[in-house]
């Protein structure tokens, strides 16, 4: 005889220790099953497109800082980039191997936090999580020695940077980038080979090329796939056409893939960053671009490549100091969109797992 | 009150206040209560012995937390807790006061009655255990003769007051936790209670004490896969990583007390910690020789045997992530049960080949050197039991089909 079940909604989130911030799931359980899940958000809400329509083209900046906050530098990166293709600025060479160092610095930035959330959402009590922060914090200290601050950078500027790295940057960074392989092999021998680890992520919430193309879906999200798309090789900006790197792909589109994806790129991104330092050379770091910068009317969309997928920034001017629209295409929103479709048939324990997996950030969610 | 005698503080005292007057009592002097008051002393010694390993087990337990949390800090590069008193040692006891202090709240929709309970359980069963072990040479409050049977009993318990919790609370989260108690907890005591048979029929004694008398070389020499199989369950027994299903913090919030506050908590937390040290006790008897080491009291021996065992435990805590809920049932079901089985039917094989009746028919003993032989051969089968399991038995989630070829950047482009 069968026995009779009922299936059970339970509201996980806004307030829960595993969802990245006040996102929130409606999921119904048939035991531990998932039935349906619905994602919910919003809570998060500042305005942030609203807001940008009353600021200069250079205050906006400081918004951008506050979209993805564990990723500041790409968010400036991709919003000058905007800035510059509707202005009709060319940056000058400095001012682009200085962006491009710190965008592939914050990116590894980004994917320790996504590795180390990601642990700790299987459980693994703050360790990992811990053992990540500790890099982070000297992907940190380099920004600090940048541009004063740590979190909400504000480093880039239409036309190039803040300010030139001062003397003891280098020195620093090239002793980073002696270390951090060796903790990047650490991380593979402590983690990649844990054999809970594998049990808990391999062929779990498995993501179709399909699937992930018919939403959008980008970065490692997309990569773990299998599908190529990374738009610093499908369409470079900055210096990304004179560095040479390989994109990581998975092959399975599971949440070991979308974990194990963060940690290849980690390494490529050390190698953009060495080949960068190589390349620089002596010279201005900001084109000659007035304070108040005001573009001819006209709009313009430009997009990189960010730690968590496609950023694009879509301005619409209308020749004044402030821009008249401002779209930000945010990936961590977009890659949720196929959330329902990965959690639908796995377990409890699997939903948080395969949210961290996504790797998302509320602040970029909501805006 | 024969399961008494071996304990050298309550004859003692109770030699003090009865005398000789009581019953088969050679104390070769007057007691000081009247003849015929022979109960009161007899509720007043055990109650004060109850006090006495109460209070310093508590102690014990609170220097534990410290200890955990402190070394879990270091696990992780972090200091830990250091604000309270010297090194931060008084910190479990800010912490106390600070649950006591805190309001007592029952949600609205909880069951009152369980609600209230359910912690109340879970504690006075963890404390009740502590009978029957032997912390020390003489030194225990009863020396029952199935105290195995008894600490398997009681701890089963905790299930129900898992299980009252999780459905008194009237919090899905907490539903949620304790099905997983039921589950689990139900689940690793089958595996627990066949690891313990192999010492059983070593030893010829359900008596903790006589067991440890028994260890002529410690049992885990003798036991290596009953030790694993042991350890692996015990821990899934008390919630500890990497098998805390019930209040797998980033799945379930805090699974069965999620919704306790205050001292309520407070008691849930107690018997968590509380748990690991009985349990690292239980191991220390069955497994480790108990008190018996050269040179330092027993005492000492046995709690550097139990804080060994218990950083071993918060090593793990610190190192493994969770295995998901229908994984550890599996676990339990499809890999420590098979070897739970072979281990027992090895230790009989054994004591029926290298075992001889002793002339007083006392049960079978065995040389020393018969003892060692089984040692190496046990390893070894603990040794190729677990490998070969380890590959039979995979968790693992069987991959889907190969999908349709993946199209190239370059056709989408």
């Amino acid at each position: 005889m069968p026995m009779r079940s009922e299936p059970v909604t339970v509201n996980v989130g806004p307030q829960h220790p595993s969802t990245h911030g006040v996102f929130r799931l409606r999921i119904t359980f048939d035991g531990e099953v998932i039935l349906d899940a619905e994602p919910v958000f919003g809570y998060l809400h500042r305005g942030s497109e609203k807001l940008a329509e009353e600021r200069t083209y250079t205050q906006v900046i400081t918004l951008t800082d506050r979209l993805d906050y564990v990723a500041s530098m790409t968010n400036n990166q991709a919003y000058v980039l905007a800035c510059e293709k509707l202005a009709g600025v060319q940056p000058p060479e400095r001012g682009m191997y200085l962006r491009v160092i710190a965008a592939e610095l914050q990116r590894i930035a980004s994917h320790l936090m996504a590795t180390g959330f990601l642990l700790n959402d299987l459980g693994a009590f703050a360790t990992p999580l811990m053992y990540c922060f500790r890099e982070r914090e000297r992907i940190l200290d380099l920004f600090e020695m940048l541009c004063g601050a740590r979190i909400t950078l504000s480093y880039m500027r239409v036309g190039g940077v803040f300010q030139d790295a001062p003397e003891e940057f280098w020195p620093a960074l090239r002793i980073f980038l002696g270390e951090m392989p060796h903790y990047i092999d650490e991380y593979e021998r402590l983690l990649s080979e844990n054999e809970i680890l594998v049990t808990r992520t391999k062929g779990v919430s498995v993501l179709t090329v399909d699937q992930a193309l018919n939403g959008s879906v980008t970065g490692p999200v997309l990569r773990a796939t299998g599908f190529p798309w990374d738009l610093r090789k499908v369409d470079p900006y900055e210096v990304y056409g004179r560095v040479k790197f390989d994109v990581p792909l998975g092959r399975a589109g599971d949440n070991y893939d979308r974990f194990k994806i963060r940690i290849d790129e980690m390494r490529q991104s050390l190698r953009i960053v060495e080949q960068c330092v190589e390349q620089i050379e002596p010279g201005p770091v900001r084109a000659d671009v007035p304070a108040l910068v005001r573009p001819p009317v006209g709009d313009a969309y430009s997009r990189i490549e960010g730690p968590k997928g496609e950023l694009g920034f879509y301005l619409v001017s209308d020749g004044s100091v402030a821009p008249y629209r401002f779209k930000i295409r945010s990936p961590s929103f977009i890659n949720l969109t196929v959330l329902r479709d990965m959690l639908i048939g796995w377990k409890l324990a699997d939903m948080i797992v395969t949210l961290g997996s996504i790797d998302i950030n509320m602040g970029e969610v909501d805006r | 009150m024969a399961f008494l005698e071996g304990n050298a503080l309550f004859r003692n005292l109770y030699c003090l206040l009865a005398g000789n007057s009581g019953n088969a009592q050679h104390c070769g002097r007057d007691g000081l209560l009247p003849a015929g008051w022979e109960w009161l002393a007899f509720a007043l010694v055990g109650f004060a012995i109850t006090f006495l390993l109460l209070s310093a087990f508590l102690l014990l337990t609170m220097f534990y937390t410290y200890l955990e949390r402190r070394l879990l800090g270091r696990f992780q590069g972090r200091i830990g807790p250091n604000r309270a008193g010297p090194f931060g040692l008084l910190q479990p006891v800010a912490d106390a006061i600070k649950l006591l202090t805190k309001e007592s709240i029952v949600p609205q929709g909880a069951d009152w009655l369980l609600y209230n309970l359910a912690p109340l359980m879970m504690v006075v069963v963890m404390f009740m255990v502590l009978a029957v072990i032997p912390f020390g040479k003489h030194t225990f409050i009863a020396d029952l003769n199935v105290g195995v049977l008894f600490i398997i009993a009681v701890t089963s318990v905790n299930a129900l007051a898992v299980f009252m919790a999780g459905i008194a609370s009237g919090n899905r989260y907490a539903l949620f936790g304790g099905m997983r108690a039921v589950a689990q907890l139900i689940s690793y005591e089958v595996p627990m209670v066949l690891s313990i048979v192999g010492v059983l029929l070593l030893a010829g004694s359900l008596s903790l004490v006589e067991i440890v008398e028994a260890q002529v070389i410690p049992f885990f020499l003798l036991q290596p896969l009953g030790l694993f199989i042991f350890v692996v369950s015990a821990s899934a027994e008390m919630n500890r990583p990497p098998f805390d299903q019930l209040e797998a913090e980033s799945e379930i919030v805090a699974g069965y007390h999620t919704e306790y506050g205050g001292m309520k908590f407070g008691l849930f937390y107690l018997a968590e910690y509380a748990a690991v040290l009985t349990t690292s006790g239980v191991i220390a008897t069955l497994f480790l020789d108990g008190w018996e080491g050269p040179l330092l009291p027993s005492h000492v021996w046995f709690l550097m045997k139990v804080f060994f065992l218990a950083f071993i435990f918060i090593w793990v805590r610190a190192t493994l992530p969770r295995v998901r809920i229908d994984q550890t049932m599996a676990f339990a079901w499809k890999f420590l049960l098979p070897l739970g089985i072979i281990n027992v039917f090895m230790t009989a094989a054994e004591l029926l080949l290298f075992g001889h009746e002793e002339a007083g028919g006392q049960g079978i003993v065995l040389s020393t050197a018969d003892l060692w032989l089984m040692s190496v051969v046990n390893f070894a089968v603990a040794v190729v039991g677990i490998g070969a399991f380890s590959r039979l038995v995979s968790l693992r989630t069987p991959a889907l089909p190969v999908s349709a070829p993946k199209p190239s950047a370059a056709e989408v482009v």
